[in-house]
Formats: C-alpha cells, structure tokens, sequence
C-alpha cells in the first residue's frame, strides 16, 4: 500500500489531525511499513469465520433507565479551555456574511 | 523497610513496628533522590500521601486494617485521580485534573492504599519501551542505558527499584507483562471483565485491562484482591465471584498439565532467554506439573492483527480530544476545525499519530473489509487457538520477550521493530485471557521473564503456578545494584 503525502494529509483531516509537509512525509513512511506487516492478514484462508468484535461473547448489560447521577457542570468545566455560563465556547461556526 | 514484600510490611505495620507515615515518607525520599535518574514518576502527590498514611495509621490502631491498609504504592498516569493530574503522559493532557477517581483508584484507596503519585508510561499506553512519554523516557533501574520496556514503564521502574511494593498498570497488548519482564519484576493482566475499566484513560477498550506490577505472585495475589469485582459504571466488568487469591495460590500444583506452544521459541528468541526458559519448564516439572509441548497456529498473526484492532478502536476513543471540553487546545484557532486540527496536532506526539491514521485508514470506506473486518476474523482464529489449548492443558508458558531490554534509542526509529517485540504477549489480549509474567533468569545482568497464560477468570491458577515457582526458585527476590535497601 503506497501512501504518497497526498493520501496522508486526506487522512489526517479525516482524523482532524494538522499536519506540516515534514510530518506528512514521515508518517507515510512510517505507515506503508506499518500497513506492510498488516498485509499478511490477506493472505489467510478466514472465509467464514465469525469475526470477533470483543472477548466476552455477552450480551451489552443495561442498567435500568433512571437517573443515577447529576453531574456538577461547574466541576467537569473546570478542565474547559474556554466556558461562559455553563457552556463551552467554540470559534464562531455560523457565517453571517 | 523499603524492599519488603506486602505481607511483611502489613505485620509490621500491625505489630507497632513502624507506621504508615514512616513507611510514606521513606518511600517519598527515595522517589525524591531517584526520579531525577530513572524519570519513574511524573506527578508525585507528597500531601496526599501522608494525609492517606495518617489515615491509614489510624485505621489500623483501630484494628480495621487489611493487607494493603498503610502500604504506599503508586498509580500507572493513565488512572484518573480526583484532584491529581492525570496526563497519560500526553501533552494533550498535561493540564487535566479529573474531577473523579477511577474504580481501581477508588477501590485500592478503599483498601487503605497510600498512592505517593503517578508514574510514567508510553503516551495514551501506545508503545513498548516507554519513549513515547512526553515527559521523557524512564530508564530501567538494572542498567541505565535500557528501557524497562512498556507502556507501564515507570510502575516497572518504580517497582524494580524497589520505591513502591506495587504499582498499578494496564496492559493493552502486553504493557504490563512486558516491562515486568524486562525490568525483573512480577506483573498481572487480569482476565478481560475481572478489573473496572472505569476512569481509566481508553487506548483500544476491548483489549484493555487494568493489573498490577509488583516483587511477587503473592503479593500480586494481595493487590488483585482489592481491584477485582463488579463495576456497575463499567458495561463490560463480569459480575463474578472474585476468589480468595492469597488462599488459593497456595492449592497443590502436583499434575497440573503445562503446554509449552512452539510458538514462543521460534526464531529470533536470544539463546539466553531460551535457556532461562527451558530451566524454568524444567523446575515446573521438578514441582510436579506435566509439562509438554503444544502448538498455537495463529499465533503469529497476533501482531499485524493487533496493528489493525488496536489503532481502529483508538482512533475512535482518541477522537474525544477536541481541544473544547478538556485538554490542549491550539492558539488563536482560525475556525472550529482548525482549533481541532491545530489541537490534535500539536497535543499528540508522534506514536499517537501514527496508530491513529493506521486507525482511521483501517475503517475507511474501502478498506474496512479488507482489513478491520479480516483482523477480527483473525482474532478469532487466534482465540480458537487458545480454547483449543486449554482444552488440554491448565497453563501454557513461554518466554514473555524475545530479549531482555534493549538500548534506549534502538527501535525507535522503526515502528515495525517495536511491535514485534510484544509477538508473545499480544495474542493473550485478542483473546481476552489472564497471564503474568515472573522472573526467570538473567540475560548477562538484565533480567528476563517467564509469562504464565491461564484460562479466562483462572488468576489464581496462574498466580498459584507463579507463587510455587517463586518458593522454589530467588530470581524474583533479584533488585539492582544500588537499589532497595534501607
């Protein structure tokens, strides 16, 4: 799997990731070895097998449907960049002009 | 009393013969005159830990007192602590104090754990020598120049140095198996489900499980006892009984069937780890277990499949830092998705980048089925190998690494290098299974580790085979030149 700088900048603003021309290189260097190794698994003979998602072969748990908690804002706030009022603040996403 | 193991610590503790503060303190001292060389620790809590000690000082004058109650101990920087930072060695979160413990934070404190702070580790848990910090690598306490491997690299540190009894980990695909055996010290990876997940920092949540580092089996058998249970808040903990470990690892080991799949001794395997292997199945029979060798087909596909699940499942937890709610947030962002381009950028290192862009490739449109779909099918080729194993055998045993610690430096350039190492301790995560790793021997002066795989829910088994082994065997009672003495 070639991945020219081109392929990892798609990437990486799929993954909301900023990077320079430097760090483009790179990481698709670093991922074509990476994706290399990965390869083998194409190879296996998988037809028809289930595929595992998770380890234990349960059904999702539910807990009943009612409040257990009220979270404090003011409390989980205290980690934000950026609040007024309870909110948190973002740059402007709606253009007026 | 540095250096001694839990039960000795809890009889003196009992018998007057020192207290919790004084234990504390010592233990503070010696993180104090040994970070600045090792890089062990980043955060250390000295208030809340002698506020905990004296708690716990009078907790057992009250005769309340368990077999951790006043022990100093720390926390892997993955385990959010209320009120002490919490960064998983992350710039992304070198600011974040949570507002809540995790379940086995909680749980331990509960116990009477005094947490003197938060070690380092590979940044979010992705890596296997602990470079991957921001805050620098720790060094390995048996010869500085090595890695103590990772990501739990700083409890492995901290352990091995003999600063703390114990020290909490995870293990994602061998994160705490691995530095345990390169830094010479005994560590647990509970089965999936047995520990909370709760509050502790998401890499790849169908692989992560919550364990200890620590001098012993026994005294691993002591710490899981106050993390294991059910966790409401956690949606994949099992609500089983949690056995008394520290009674049932003392149960007859006499014909018990041990497989030894060839796997673990292919090519690439140094020679002294091989023979540090085969001595230690030979004392394994000399303790009276049915020691045969067996075969894990799969197994070598655990690696590319990790690469493929691991990444998938962290592109997806890591896309909650956003730079909005908690976190590194980018300067004077132009719009919303330059602050978040800008802040993921700038707030994740390197390693975290590139497991996320493997992550975000893998579950492209186009590309989803030929390789996260075809990993999870291979995952369950691997599992089948497993359950076809215990089918027959109680235990399956290996070398944990293929060599001891290697230089600082030598396998970061290539990433493909650094995965490799964790080929023997990955396929235990894809399947979900419980497996330590204990001392066996020495590659020249660093130190080598055997890993013990159980059924799923069987620590005691594991831990019993592990805890007889270290009857009859010292390599565990091992500490590094210049450390854990008073």
């Amino acid at each position: 799997m070639a991945l020219d700088s081109a392929a990892v900048r798609r990437l990486a603003h799929l993954a909301r990731i900023a990077v320079d021309d430097e760090t483009a290189r790179s990481l698709g260097t670093d991922l074509e070895h990476i994706l290399a190794m990965v390869d083998q698994l194409r190879e296996v003979d998988a037809g028809g097998v289930e595929p595992m998602a998770h380890p234990l072969a349960l059904n999702q748990r539910l807990r009943d449907d009612a409040v257990t908690e009220s979270p404090d804002p003011g409390l989980y706030q205290q980690n934000a960049p950026d609040t007024t009022e309870g909110v948190y603040l973002v740059p402007k996403v709606i253009d007026n002009s | 009393m540095n250096g001694k193991d839990i039960k000795t610590l809890a009889r003196a503790l009992a018998a007057g013969e020192t207290t919790s503060v004084a234990l504390t303190e010592a233990a503070l001292a010696a993180v104090e005159s040994c970070n600045k060389e090792l890089n062990a620790f980043i955060t250390v809590d000295a208030e809340g830990a002698l506020a905990a000690a004296k708690s716990a000082d009078e907790r057992i004058a009250r005769g309340e007192a368990g077999p951790l109650t006043g022990i100093p101990m720390a926390h892997k920087d993955l385990f959010c602590t209320n009120g002490v930072k919490t960064t998983a060695a992350s710039r992304m979160l070198d600011n974040f104090v949570p507002p809540y413990d995790a379940t086995v934070v909680e749980r331990l404190a509960a116990a009477g754990a005094v947490s003197i702070g938060k070690t380092n580790l590979d940044e979010f848990a992705m890596g296997s020598s602990n470079e991957t910090s921001y805050y620098g690598p720790v060094k390995n306490p048996w010869d500085k120049t090595t890695v103590p491997g990772g990501s739990s690299g700083g409890s492995a540190a901290a352990v091995a140095a003999r600063l703390v009894p114990y020290a909490t980990g995870t293990d994602t695909g061998g994160s705490i198996r691995q530095p345990a055996a390169l830094s010479g010290i005994t560590g647990l990876k509970p089965t999936y489900g047995r520990v909370s997940r709760y509050g502790i920092v998401a890499f790849a949540s169908s692989l992560d499980q919550a364990g200890m580092l620590c001098a012993s089996a026994e005294d691993a058998a002591y710490v899981l006892q106050a993390m294991a249970g059910f966790d409401e808040r956690d949606s994949t903990s099992v609500n089983d009984p949690v056995p008394d470990y520290a009674a049932e690892i003392t149960r007859e080991i006499r014909g018990k069937r041990v497989g030894i799949p060839r796997e673990f001794l292919s090519e690439g395997v140094e020679t002294s780890v091989r023979n540090a292997f085969s001595a230690a199945a030979d004392e394994l029979s000399a303790l009276g277990c049915v020691v045969e060798e067996t075969s894990l087909p799969s197994l070598s596909l655990s690696v590319p499949t990790y690469y493929v699940v691991a990444p998938a499942e962290a592109s997806s937890n890591l896309a909650r830092y956003d730079g909005v709610r908690f976190g590194h947030r980018a300067e004077n962002p132009k719009d919303l998705t330059d602050l978040y381009e800008r802040s993921r950028g700038e707030g994740f290192g390197a390693e975290v980048k590139r497991r996320i862009l493997i992550g975000t490739f893998v579950l492209s449109h186009g590309y989803y089925d030929a390789y996260y779909l075809r990993a999870q099918q291979v995952r369950q080729l691997i599992a089948d190998d497993f359950n076809q194993a215990f089918e027959k055998y109680d235990f399956l045993i290996g070398p944990t690494t293929p060599t001891a610690a290697f230089a600082l430096g030598e396998k970061t350039a290539d990433p493909v290098q650094m995965y490799l190492n964790d080929i023997f301790t990955i396929g235990v995560n894809m399947a979900g299974l419980p497996a330590c790793s204990v001392p066996m021997g020495f590659d020249g002066k660093l130190p080598v580790g055997l890993q013990i795989i159980g059924r799923a829910f069987d620590e005691s088994g594991i831990l019993g085979l592990a805890h007889h082994y270290q009857q009859a065997t010292d390599w565990h009672k091992n500490v590094p030149e210049g450390y854990g003495n008073e």
